[in-house]
């Protein structure tokens, strides 16, 4: 399997990053080595064998559903690069 | 006198002695800091205004209580991916260059409880991708040992700064060999715990399966104290695992009578520098020396642990960035719309190794592509634990380097994502595994630290700790890196 610069864009804009023409150039030819590499993978059988997405063995941890303090609003903006009203502040996301 | 060479638990004595002050080590950490930070470059903040302020406060209550913490008045750098609440903590992106953190992560709940001292947080490569620290988006770190080498990475500031004696520890964290191979490359001791080992919370999220806490000191000792300090089960982390802490000082009994230890061929062979070969296999002469067992096994599926992890890493850290959007914390480009302010924010604030890793993880995850890269790499993973579980029913440790070689030129490998990414391959297959290691330095190929990997039995970071130090106590000690000044 190889990737093309049309699916170098298509994967840039399903993760939210507009590349330059020079970076989807650069991209296309590293992610080839990098898949390429990848696939050594493949001179193995893993037919039956259970994948593993965690070490632990254990499964959902859960709790009692209690009300806790949590931060007041403030606090919780102190980060926010703008707001409003007590709020988080974003450009339209809807046409008017 | 010169304390900052000093071993923690000497540093405890002469505190409870009255022979020096939570003041006097921070005034040494800093002027320390002054002497050699702009050859080293360390650090991303120093909190010189915190640490003196902490260290009034605790030279107050130390002297009405006498009670003293494990790691009472004790400057330490701090990894800048982990959350200090009212502390810039960066990750070293220029996304998060603005990110004031508004909790503290539970390591350092812990270390405050334990009354030491944070004085900075340490440079990185950019949310911990890279394996020499140039991926910072803000600075290079230097290796003390040589300017024009890397200090290794992520944790490249951390280890930078406890080789240079800036700090007494660091703490960083390892997804791929990131405490380790800097700790290998800088002639420090990294210690990766167990997974689950120590609470991820307020651990900025790279790869999370993979991701651990851990700490870099100058010897075995001073990170059984500093694990002690950091270990155990925490509700805020789900993944952390509710399992006892024994005494970890207690296990450094010096004693390796009759351990069985496995070489895996896989990390000896044709990839690993005939210098850092030999002085690996020195180590193995002087454990067996004392009495351990060494023999030669196979762990067959180890040389696809690169493949598998450049994979499973980068699907993982595509999904976690996701959060990275401008619109609650750090840095947001201006734009007129809500996909464009995605767009503009992300793309000026990742820098390339962050934006190649997106890319890659995004793709092992999309519609057509995920059985053949995601899953194939997770069903790799189960036969490269599996064969970690087979030789540890019939030894107690594995051992080989850390690194395929000693630290390389600033530069020389930036350039080409592949043959950095060969460069974790001893380390790689621990955190595939989720099992404890350390790093212990072993001498020098060329002038230059190298390091002994000792892995263990999940949860057993005990005899890795009691192996590395039986060692250290053995080997004759590595001169100081040749930064000049001094430490006293």
């Amino acid at each position: 399997m190889s990737i093309s610069k049309e699916q170098v864009q298509h994967v840039a804009r399903l993760a939210r990053l507009s590349l330059t023409q020079e970076e989807v150039e650069r991209f296309t030819v590293q992610l080839n080595d990098i898949l390429r590499f990848a696939e050594k993978l493949n001179e193995l059988d893993t037919e039956g064998v259970e994948p593993t997405s965690h070490v632990l063995p254990m499964a959902n941890v859960l709790r009692e559903d209690e009300v806790r303090p949590s931060w007041p609003r403030e606090k919780v903006l102190i980060n926010a690069p703008e707001q409003k009203d007590g709020m988080f502040r974003v450009p339209p996301v809807f046409e008017e | 006198m010169s304390l900052l060479k000093e071993p923690l638990k000497e540093i405890h004595k002469r505190l409870s002695e009255g022979d020096c002050s939570a003041k006097d080590l921070v005034d040494l950490s800093l002027k320390r800091i002054d002497e050699v930070e702009d050859r080293v470059g360390a650090f991303i903040t120093v909190d010189r205004e915190g640490a003196r302020a902490r260290a009034e406060e605790l030279d107050k209550q130390l002297a009405e209580e006498g009670e003293r913490g494990l790691l009472a008045a004790i400057p330490a750098g701090i990894k800048d991916n982990i959350c200090t609440e009212g502390l810039l903590t960066t990750c070293a992106s220029k996304i998060l260059a603005n990110y004031t953190p508004i909790y503290d992560a539970t390591v350092m709940k812990k270390l405050r409880a334990a009354q030491a001292i944070p004085v900075g947080k340490t440079n990185m490569d950019e949310f911990a991708m890279g394996s020499s620290t140039e991926n910072s988006g803000f600075h290079l770190t230097r290796n003390p040992w040589d300017p024009e080498r890397v200090p290794g990475g992520s944790s490249g500031g951390s280890a930078a700064a406890v080789a240079a004696g800036e700090v007494f520890f660091a703490l960083g964290s390892d997804t791929g060999g990131s405490i380790r191979q800097p700790a290998a490359f800088c002639g420090v001791v990294g210690l990766k715990p167990t997974y689950g080992r120590v609470s991820r919370f307020g651990l900025v999220a790279f790869a999370s399966s993979l991701d651990q806490i851990g700490p870099l000191t100058k010897n075995v000792e001073d990170a059984a104290y500093v694990l002690q300090a950091i270990a155990g089960h925490d509700p805020m982390d789900s993944t952390s695992a509710d399992v006892e802490v024994p005494d970890y000082l207690s296990a450094l009994t010096g004693d390796v009578k009759g351990l069985k230890v496995a070489v895996p061929r896989e990390l000896m062979g044709d990839g690993i520098d005939p210098g850092v070969r030999e002085q690996v296999l020195k180590a193995l002469r002087v454990l067996e020396g004392m009495g351990a067992v060494c023999e030669e096994v196979s762990l067959p599926h180890v040389r696809y642990a690169v493949e598998t992890y450049y994979l499973l890493a980068p699907a993982e850290a595509s999904s976690n960035l996701a959060r990275y959007d401008g619109v609650r914390y750090g840095v947001r480009a201006p734009a007129d719309n809500l996909m464009e302010l995605y767009y503009n924010s992300r793309s000026t604030g990742f820098g390339a190794e962050v934006k190649r890793r997106i890319m890659l993880g995004t793709y092992a995850l999309s519609s057509g592509y995920y059985d053949a890269y995601y899953l194939k790499a997770q069903k790799v993973r189960t036969l490269i634990k599996r064969d970690f579980d087979q030789i540890f029913e019939k030894y107690d440790v594995v051992i080989g380097p850390t690194t395929p070689t000693t630290a390389f030129r600033i530069g020389e490998k930036v350039d080409d994502p592949l043959t950095m990414y060969l460069n974790d391959i001893c380390t790689i297959p621990v955190n595939l595994a989720g099992l404890p290691a350390i790093s212990v330095p072993c001498g020098l190929s060329g002038g230059l630290p190298v390091g002994l990997q000792v892995i263990g039995r999940p949860f057993d970071e005990e005899t890795v700790l009691r192996v590395a130090h039986a060692y250290e106590q053995q080997a004759e000690p590595l001169p100081e890196p040749p930064l000049g000044g001094d430490r006293s």
